[in-house]
């Protein structure tokens, strides 16, 4: 299967790679997939006190296009409030990067370690965690 | 000067070896005769070429030209082989005994006779890949009329013990059959050394042409019988009707001979090779062969490299090497290797492997580079695996509760 020009630009210079001290307050943490699935997503932001998100980083393990994902997914939380990252949605991701279909499961991943690590945070500050509808691709 | 990109996937097929091309070429232009056709030299030529073509192959295998009937591969093969003989000795009874490992062309046959009322019997392997043959003798019931193991898997490459198989298959008047594909060409296959009554291999694994295979079927301790799948003209002895493929049946002898030819010389040259990337790549931390090492194709070698995923890993060099994962995330499934999970590994394992198939015409110069580049990447990416990071921390991964997606 041949891959876009995008991910394969993602997974060679993946940006924000690394790692936030998960266990500090203004720091949330999202860690989605399962190894037997072939994927595992861990994905974290960095919240400043007007809510703006001044970091993200990533790891991942799994495929080229998850890789991309959730790359991608750090460059856009970044800069964004809280609430806006929360509008990010999956298909927004496989546009970007050009997913088929069989790999729109990564885009839906990535979306899940964006609220993830949103409610992480929330809920280390005394915020209520958000109920999310179930992603309807799984 | 490297040539890119490297062909390392020779278990999915081989290239041609230009001695078999060469062979075959006459057989389009100016042989093109019907080998069926019995009243003109354009015939006889055909038939010439496919006799002699059917001892080169009966000749690699120790078998009589007689037992030799040509397919259009492998898969064919299984079917002929295995629903033949479902049906030939129906009478007899109607269970087979095969192995959780096989092929999917034995497997889905074996599926397809359950559905006409078949009972199958499915034996789990050891975690070296091997089949228990004290399980496999306690498998066999007064029905059973066919044992069906592959003499060598494709995806590790580990070697069933097939005279110790025969020597039970014998022992409870039970066929044997099996399916040589990796085997035959590779290591020595002798079909009255290894007790077998039926088995299917085919050319493009050994350097022939796609397109073309064979069934052995024996004639003689015990006269084995196949009821035909394709019906028609009657050709091989009624097995298998449909007009011979002359240029490629001649090219498949020619590949044959070549193998019986170069084997040792081969084998000799492709194993050193084979462990010289097997340990350089066991230099890197968490990273295990699948499968027996010891009984094992030469030319083999299937690698996890654990934490980093299969696709993930093929994507940061397969512009350059041509390899196979054991991970079958590209299909919608998301289901790793079913025989690497039949070996009892782990879904992170079987999602993590690497399937290296060496052959002819792979060079020191192309493992140098294969070695380097796929070392690069697993660092690169255990750079950016997250199951990496907790495991350098210490943290058991099996405790974590993933939530499953």
């Amino acid at each position: 299967m041949a891959y876009s020009e995008k991910v394969i630009d993602h997974y060679q210079n993946p940006k924000n790679v690394g790692t936030l001290d998960k266990s500090a307050k203004n720091v949330g943490t999202g860690l989605v997939g399962a190894p037997e699935c072939g994927d595992v997503m861990r994905l974290q932001i960095q919240v400043d006190d007007a809510g703006m998100i001044t970091d993200a980083k990533f790891k991942t393990f799994g495929c080229g296009s998850a890789i991309a994902s959730s790359s991608l997914a750090t460059e856009w939380l970044k800069g964004k409030s809280v609430d806006e990252a929360l509008k990010i949605d999956n298909m927004d991701i496989v546009e970007e990067l050009n997913l088929p279909p069989v790999k729109i499961h990564c885009s839906v991943l990535a979306e899940d370690a964006i609220k993830s690590a949103i409610n992480d945070y929330r809920v280390k500050n005394g915020l209520e965690e958000i109920k999310f509808e179930e992603s309807i691709v799984h | 000067m490297l040539k890119l990109p490297i062909y390392l996937d020779n278990n999915a097929t081989t290239p041609m070896d230009p001695r078999v091309l060469e062979a075959m070429t006459p057989y389009f232009l100016e042989h093109y005769g019907n080998s069926a056709s019995r009243n003109h030299p354009f015939g006889w030529e055909a038939e010439e070429a496919v006799d002699y073509a059917r001892e080169q192959v009966a000749k690699l295998i120790g078998a009589d030209p007689k037992e030799i009937i040509f397919t259009s591969g492998a898969t064919e093969g299984d079917n002929l082989g295995i629903k033949g003989i479902y049906e030939m000795y129906a009478s007899k009874g109607n269970h087979i005994i095969t192995a959780t490992t096989e092929h999917k062309a034995v497997l889905d046959t074996c599926k397809h006779i359950e559905k006409l009322g078949g009972e199958v019997t499915y034996l789990q392997v050891q975690p070296d890949g091997l089949i228990d043959l004290k399980a496999l003798e306690a498998a066999i019931k007064p029905t059973t009329i066919l044992i069906a193991i592959m003499y060598a898997n494709n995806e590790i490459g580990v070697v069933m013990p097939m005279p110790e198989i025969s020597a039970i298959a014998r022992k409870h008047g039970v066929l044997l059959f099996t399916d040589g594909t990796q085997a035959v060409g590779k290591i020595p296959v002798d079909v009255n050394k290894d007790g077998i009554d039926l088995m299917a291999f085919t050319a493009h694994k050994i350097y022939g042409p796609k397109g073309v295979g064979a069934l052995y079927v024996r004639r003689k301790n015990p006269r084995v019988k196949v009821t035909a799948q394709i019906d028609g003209g009657g050709h091989e002895r009624g097995m298998r009707s449909g007009t011979l493929n002359v240029p490629g049946i001649v090219g498949f002898g020619k590949a044959c001979e070549l193998c019986m030819l170069d084997m040792v010389e081969d084998t000799k040259r492709i194993s050193k090779m084979r462990d010289h990337l097997q340990i350089e790549l066991l230099k890197l931390e968490e990273a295990y062969v699948n499968g027996s090492s010891e009984h094992r194709l030469p030319h083999v070698a299937n690698i996890s490299f654990k934490h980093v995923e299969g696709e993930g890993l093929l994507m940061g060099f397969n512009k350059n090497i041509a390899l196979s994962s054991g991970s079958a995330c590209t299909s919608a499934s998301l289901e790793p290797s079913y025989v690497l999970k039949a070996l009892g590994l782990g879904d992170d394992l079987a999602h993590s492997s690497l399937r290296f198939g060496l052959g002819r015409f792979t060079t020191d110069e192309q493992i140098e580079y294969t070695i380097k580049a796929i070392s690069e990447t697993v660092l690169k990416l255990r750079e950016m695996s997250p199951l990496w990071e907790m495991y350098k921390e210490g943290i058991d991964l099996s405790t974590i509760e993933w939530a499953a997606h």
